[in-house]
């Protein structure tokens, strides 16, 4: 049984004003996600990618078709740290959000700072870590939802690409050791070929799924190895860009 | 060390020239006494100062307590439901735009000499930088919180306990402080609708009796008070929510 399965999906805004006419973001998208895979999502901006991930995470419902989807969390563009809350309380909000009391919700949430390199960072603030960090930190939320699939929404988008580099081995690394079922919605093809077992390309709005590249190579991947510059380059032909 | 020497610098030389200006002229202290007399009617009504300044602190204390808490719950429904929104925005404005100075006698009409008249009119000039202040805080809250706090397992109740109310709390900071000097002026003026006590009754009979030096004692009371009243809400602000505080903006 696949994590996801969409059919025909299509979502149109509802018209917000006199003059401003109702917006398909989507049109007849279908595809389906194994369990424990990473789907990769690219496309042009406002090809209707984050449309696509809250219809995943069950924030709108499709206009038309059908969509099945498992229980998803949202990791969202920015890392969204409640600036009140330590490092570790918004990595165990989730656990709270379920009624473990704030002891036992910061015991739970502890040893996975210390899996993900992020021991000594737990009574931080947000506003004392770096963009790095507090991506890690907004990861590891979405991790403890305990969802099996996780929307991850241009999840490096605004850090520097030495950061990037970083969090994508990074990422790479948490998701083998707590394996989920992943949409990565990403602008970077780059970022898309690194980390996807999956690539879909989508079109420019409304959103169609317009390839559909699968990725057989083993983790950790090089950005220099010859077949992901090959795939790299075959993505960016469909979005008709030079390679 | 410079926060302190400073304003204390400023406010020594605003004295200075006071104290020269009534010297050099001659200027009658009937018009305007001159600081030395002021400082020595604060000392030799100390007593009276002291017990009246109680009355007037107390109604303060309360109004803005009661202006902050009603702040809140109004903050919070108009950002809660966009009918009320819609409904209260343009009444609160409203009630803002209306003169104290009419309100203030039909409150003391209806509710006596008590303490009640007054608290409304210090509520009253409070409420507002409170409401807008907080209602501003609201609508920075980022709406993709809503949306990710919903995909975490959040109920409406959980995220606004988790995410909404703590958001408000560094918008009700600066209203409270605006609100601090606000409500002097407005306990000052509430007790002089019709009272028997507080510094601004005293401010009334006072300057009616000519005793300006004791007029202006009165005063200088009431803008320390502004003033501790402000110092006070920063040192919460700062220890209750470092995190909205960042030093050097």
């Amino acid at each position: 049984m696949p994590a996801l399965a969409i059919h025909n999906v299509t979502y149109t805004y509802p018209r917000t004003g006199r003059k401003r006419p109702p917006t398909t973001a989507l049109a007849n998208v279908s595809f389906t996600a194994e369990p424990g895979q990473t789907l990769a999502l690219v496309g042009p901006s406002g090809c209707g990618k984050s449309t696509l991930l809250e219809l995943i995470c069950g924030l709108l419902a499709p206009s038309e078709g059908h969509l099945d989807a498992e229980p998803a969390a949202l990791t969202p563009q920015n890392d969204l740290l409640l600036p009140w809350l330590s490092a570790l309380d918004n990595a165990a909000l989730p656990l709270r959000l379920r009624g473990a009391s704030k002891q036992v919700a910061r015991e739970q949430a502890a040893p996975f700072f210390t899996r993900f390199g992020l021991q000594g960072f737990e009574r931080s603030r947000p506003d004392q870590l770096s963009g790095g960090m507090r991506h890690r930190i907004s990861f590891l939320r979405c991790l403890l939802a305990g969802k099996p699939v996780l929307a991850l929404d241009e999840p490096f988008a605004s850090l520097d690409a030495i950061t990037r580099a970083e969090m994508q081995s990074w990422l790479t690394e948490a998701l083998r050791a707590e394996p989920r079922t992943v949409v990565l919605v990403t602008h970077d093809v780059e970022e898309a070929v690194l980390l996807g077992d999956r690539l879909l390309v989508l079109s420019p709005r409304p959103g169609r799924v317009i390839a559909d590249i699968s990725i057989d190579l083993p983790h950790p991947r090089k950005r220099t190895d010859p077949q992901i510059m090959k795939l790299r380059a075959e993505a960016l032909q469909h979005l008709g860009l030079p390679a | 060390m410079k926060r302190v020497l400073l304003p204390l610098l400023a406010i020594a030389l605003l004295i200075g020239v006071w104290d020269l200006y009534v010297h050099i002229d001659h200027v009658n202290s009937y018009d305007m006494p001159a600081p030395t007399q002021v400082a020595r009617a604060l000392y030799d009504d100390r007593s009276t100062l002291w017990s009246n300044f109680l009355v007037t602190a107390q109604e303060i204390i309360f109004g803005i307590t009661v202006a902050a808490l009603t702040a809140l719950v109004a903050a919070f429904t108009m950002h809660l439901s966009t009918t009320a929104r819609l409904a209260l925005y343009p009444p609160l404005v409203v009630s803002q735009a209306i003169p104290v100075v009419l309100l203030a006698p039909l409150f003391v009409l209806w509710l006596g000499f008590g303490l009640l008249p007054k608290l409304l009119v210090i509520a009253l000039v409070s409420f507002f930088p409170l409401v807008v202040t907080t209602t501003a805080a609201l609508q920075r809250v980022d709406p993709n919180l809503q949306k990710l706090m919903k995909t975490l397992g959040a109920s409406r109740l959980q995220t606004f306990r988790t995410v909404e109310l703590p958001a408000a709390l560094p918008g009700l900071f600066p209203g409270a402080k605006l609100a601090a000097v606000f409500s002097v002026i407005g306990a000052v003026f509430a007790e002089q609708q019709g009272s028997t006590s507080g510094l601004g009754y005293l401010l009334m009979i006072t300057q009616n009796n000519l005793q300006l030096p004791e007029a202006y004692a009165a005063v200088a009371i009431l803008s320390a008070f502004a003033v501790a009243l402000f110092a006070v809400l920063t040192v919460i602000e700062r220890r209750a929510l470092p995190w909205a505080y960042h030093p050097g903006r």
